[in-house]
């Protein structure tokens, strides 16, 4: 039993690993045989080496952007429920809300960041804290706005028969059936949050995070270094993301459905 | 408590304004029911058998007549919490363990965890699912969840238990079973039950009285009374079984609209 888990543990972890291998050991093949200029593409060895000597400031930066997505994602989500919430009590603010968030949503956010640096200030660390604030809270809204719609008519007459009031039909059937909406929802705006504070950061402010380190090292044409801090942002996302999917798993234990 | 009904219903008329007109669900229902007694509400799809079963339940608001539950208005019995009710769907929370779903109405109205618990376990017991209270819906069979809405309905030992079509989705066997279960519960704590079903079997085996209804406009055609000798899994073969599904089947088939035969009932839109 436990040995035919860890057996279909071991497929579904061994093919991407040998694949990713497989990628690495073409991309160094391709670069060293055909001799491409370390500016166009460096070698893994070669952006291995440069992460070994940088690493420590890797870390450093990816603090500093992790700690702007952290506070931005948890800002801009918990700004998304309560709208959520508001907008499934009173229609008034759905009529509102909705419409606007699906033409907010179109527009790229990140385009804001300029903006917002100008407005509070290029050394201050609020704008591209608002910058994700504001990149997350339509995947928050959205989705949770979804699921608290998604009442069955069951549950309705349920909780009329009951004579509970709105208050107790939102507390006991609307939230914890958008629960796993919202969770959706948080997975999508964690790896957001970080592409949105990496990016932030390529229009000036403070010049502390991977972002600002990427664009130095590639404007002094050390690229494998700048590709050290792509790496560390990769890190960075990927560990957002399954913090998230951990959330999920240990708050929505009822949405156990696959990845 | 004599001289009162558990419902009584008078002069009832509902209807429904959609997008393609009005539609005449319900037209003249008069209809007593005693309390202690079960009674079944049967008849063809669209007959507004469920709707009637909503008027009592104050789900839905008549557009004329009345209904007075236990004595008041529908609305004050449902504000009073005189009734349980169970759905075709169980309607189970799924994020609650079944012990929390049966607890849902105590929870609502303010009763202490403590209570919640104990009234909870004993109706688990009495429906048979004692060892199931920290499971989730999810992990249920579906004769199981409906089992667990019968006992989230009986949560505050409502004088009136109020089931639409509750074993509509079960097949035969689990529905035989949960019927003849149903009938000891009901020995046991004397609720009065009012049932919505299209199956003349489960209607005749455990009502006292079967409300035949016929569609277009919904009325009632006749109430048939029903008299088993005993209601075991014996009076499935007993004569007067027989005697009650003949009865029902015919209410049902025969004597249409006044005046237009069957199948040509007028569609006045």
């Amino acid at each position: 039993m436990n040995g035919l888990l860890a057996h279909r543990r071991a497929a579904l972890v061994l093919p991407p690993l040998l694949a990713g291998v497989a990628a690495l050991a073409i991309w160094q093949a391709v670069v060293v045989l055909g001799r491409i200029a370390t500016f166009v593409l460096p070698s893994p060895t070669a952006i291995a080496t440069a992460f070994g000597t940088v690493a420590p400031d890797v870390v450093t930066a990816a603090t500093a952007t992790g700690t702007t997505a952290l506070v931005g994602l948890v800002a801009g989500s918990l700004a998304g429920v309560a709208a959520a919430v508001l907008a499934a009590r009173l229609r008034v603010f759905d009529e509102v809300l909705s419409p606007l968030s699906a033409a907010a949503n179109a527009m790229p956010i990140i385009a804001l960041a300029p903006v917002f640096n100008a407005m509070f200030g290029s050394t201050s660390p609020v704008p591209r804290r608002l910058v994700v604030a504001v990149a997350v809270f339509f995947p928050l809204f959205v989705n949770t706005a979804r699921g608290l719609r998604q009442v069955s008519p069951v549950h309705t007459e349920l909780m009329r028969s009951l004579d509970a009031t709105g208050w107790a039909f939102t507390r006991h059937v609307r939230l914890p059936g958008a629960v796993p909406h919202l969770f959706t929802g948080l997975r999508l705006a964690s790896s957001l949050s970080v592409i949105a504070a990496v990016v932030a950061e390529y229009f000036g402010g403070r010049q502390d995070g991977l972002g600002s380190r990427i664009t130095s090292a590639a404007s002094n044409s050390a690229y494998p270094r700048a590709w050290s801090y792509v790496l560390g942002a990769v890190a960075l996302g990927l560990v957002f993301y399954l913090v998230a999917l951990l959330l999920e798993r240990l708050l929505s234990p009822h949405t156990r459905r696959s990845l | 408590m004599t001289g009162t009904a558990a419902v009584e219903i008078r002069g009832l008329e509902q209807r429904f304004e959609t997008r393609r007109g009005s539609v005449h669900a319900l037209t003249g229902i008069d209809l007593r029911i005693e309390a202690g007694s079960f009674v079944s509400l049967i008849g063809p799809s669209g007959c507004g058998k469920s709707t009637l079963l909503r008027c009592i339940a104050d789900l839905v608001t008549p557009t004329g007549g009345e209904v007075l539950v236990g004595g008041v208005s529908a609305r004050r019995a449902r504000e009073e919490h005189h009734y349980g009710i169970a759905f075709q769907a169980a309607g189970l929370l799924d994020w609650r363990t079944v012990q929390r779903n049966v607890e849902l109405p105590l929870e609502l109205h303010g009763v202490g965890k403590r209570d919640r618990a104990a009234r909870a376990a004993h109706l688990l017991e009495m429906v048979g699912l004692a060892d199931f209270a920290r499971m989730r819906p999810a992990e249920l069979s579906g004769g199981m969840q409906q089992r667990v809405a019968i006992a989230r309905a009986l949560a505050e030992e409502p004088p009136l238990l109020l089931m639409d079509e509750p074993f509509g989705a079960l097949d035969e066997m689990t529905r035989e079973r949960m019927q003849a279960e149903l009938l000891a519960i009901r020995e046991r704590t004397g609720t009065t039950v009012v049932f919505v079903t299209h199956s003349i079997a489960e209607a005749v085996f455990c009502s006292t009285q079967v409300v035949v209804m016929s569609a277009r406009p919904g009325r009632i055609v006749r109430v048939v009374d029903v008299d088993l000798p005993t209601r075991d899994e014996d009076a499935r073969e007993h004569p007067s079984f027989f005697a009650g599904i003949t009865a029902v089947r015919e209410a049902l088939r025969g004597r249409p609209v006044r005046g237009v035969p069957a199948g040509l009932g007028g569609d006045d839109r």
